[in-house]
């Protein structure tokens, strides 16, 4: 058996037999890994707490004869502390795990996939705004493929006056060509920012109606990309 | 899927048992973790095996299914209305130990330390899985922290991050005047090496030490 080394995080767990569970993680070089940790469940386990979902981990793993490989070894490159002290901060982690494992593929590097994943949960540590959910997934979707057009409208180019946002066509609509959902300017600006590169300026903005009809479209357009329910985001639906 | 209906599906010759062979099989094969080998071997030991042996499994098999059912207080398992724990009038009825499923129970009878009482919740909040507080009996145990005269619920989730986002979440909820919510501690587990000790684990025990007493 081959054995390698990576860099990446745990998106997601299974469990597996007594007390073992599979790993899914996004490396660096070899894309979605999905890999045997033996005896993680035990609490005398060497890998302790650093194979829980969200981790970010240095690995060394045996390549398996099948489609899962084995953890040999793990090394946390983040703690992430912070995470695992905040339910709403934790909902946010979920949510882009989640939508990365929607997208990501076995056996296909994608180092940018993993670098946007790892900025994407340091910025959940470093800003408590819930607008950080909906540019992560505006930035994947625009990595994609899937980007808008948000500095003028989708069929004229007009730039003032953008009253709505029509997923179809991927971009928002002046008064002249108003087609899908409506959109308020300030929702606009956000968009501007996330999808202009100034994300910083976004997250700093203070929270008000605007995050939350951004939040909601960013979860609907994903959701139509990977054509199912982002089940994270509507853990709380009911309570 | 049935191993018979499998292998014809996929075109699969399978040597052919007696039905009621096969069907066995089939059914240790739907149990969690057994393999189609270990179902065949299972079965061949109980075909082979001293036949008040496999009557003695039929009978336990059937007597649990019968008569288990779910506390109506805890939702522990139990084999009346209410379980050997909640009907025991020497426990503690001011304390309660929230648990994520049933064999969370046995493990902390198991250490003889606590006197009070408990409650199943029947899972845990799991973002991934979809799991969220209405599919748990969590609206059950804020009826009861309300109406018992409670005055410590004590979080004993697994130490994992489906765990945490659970005791967070109760934390949140059960904010009433009077009852303390307290939370399992997580260090390192007795016999074990330091060295061998992750991060996350070793920065909690240094944060939840205690002063020696002379």
């Amino acid at each position: 058996m081959t054995l390698y080394r990576d860099v990446g995080v745990v998106l997601r767990t299974y469990k597996l037999g007594e007390a073992d569970r599979i790993i899914v993680f996004c490396t660096q070089n070899s894309g979605k890994v999905r890999a045997v940790a033996k005896g993680v469940r035990k609490t005398k386990s060497k890998f302790g707490s650093r194979l829980e979902v969200g981790s970010h981990v240095l690995l060394q793993l045996y390549e398996g004869r099948g489609d899962l490989d084995i953890v040999n070894q793990a090394e946390l490159v983040e703690t992430g502390v912070e995470l695992r002290s905040d339910l709403t901060r934790m909902g946010r982690v979920a949510s882009m795990l989640e939508a990365v494992d929607g997208v990501i593929q076995e056996g296909q590097a994608n180092p940018a996939m993993y670098e946007m994943l790892v900025g994407g949960l340091r910025a959940v540590a470093k800003w408590d705004t819930a607008l950080v959910t909906p540019a992560f997934f505006f930035r994947l979707l625009e990595a994609e493929g899937v980007g808008l057009q948000v500095e003028g409208c989708a069929v004229c180019g007009e730039t003032d006056e953008l009253v709505s946002i029509d997923m179809d066509q991927g971009g928002l609509r002046c008064t002249q060509h108003r087609e899908g959902m409506a959109i308020s300017p300030q929702a606009v600006l956000i968009l501007q920012l996330i999808l202009g590169g100034r994300v910083a300026t976004a997250l700093a903005l203070p929270a008000g109606p605007a995050i939350f009809e951004v939040e909601h479209l960013a979860s609907k357009m994903l959701e139509r990309h990977l054509d199912r329910r982002l089940r994270s985001l509507h853990v709380f639906d009911h309570t | 899927m049935d191993l018979v209906v499998l292998a014809a599906s996929s075109g699969v010759e399978m040597a052919d048992y007696e039905q009621s062979i096969q069907e066995l099989i089939d059914a240790f094969g739907r149990l969690p973790g057994i393999g189609p080998k270990s179902a065949q071997r299972i079965t061949f030991h109980l075909l082979k095996s001293d036949k008040a042996e496999s009557e003695r499994l039929v009978s336990a098999v059937s007597s649990a299914v019968h008569k288990i059912r779910y506390c109506e207080v805890c939702f522990n398992f139990a084999e009346s209305e209410r379980c050997a724990i909640c009907r025991d009038e020497n426990r503690d009825p001011h304390l309660l130990c929230v648990v994520e499923e049933p064999r969370d129970v046995v493990a902390i009878e198991r250490t003889r330390e606590f006197r009070g009482r408990y409650h199943v919740l029947g899972g845990a909040i799991d973002h991934l899985q979809g799991v969220g507080p209405d599919q748990l009996k969590i609206r059950e145990l804020l009826i009861r922290a309300a109406e018992e005269g409670i005055t410590e619920v004590i979080l004993c989730t697994n130490p994992n991050i489906e765990g945490e986002a659970t005791a967070l979440y109760l934390k949140r909820v059960l904010d009433i005047p009077g009852l303390t919510v307290s939370r399992i501690a997580s260090g390192l587990p007795v016999g074990g090496d330091l060295e061998y000790a992750d991060e996350l684990t070793l920065g909690r025990a240094i944060e939840g030490r205690r002063t020696l007493e002379q």
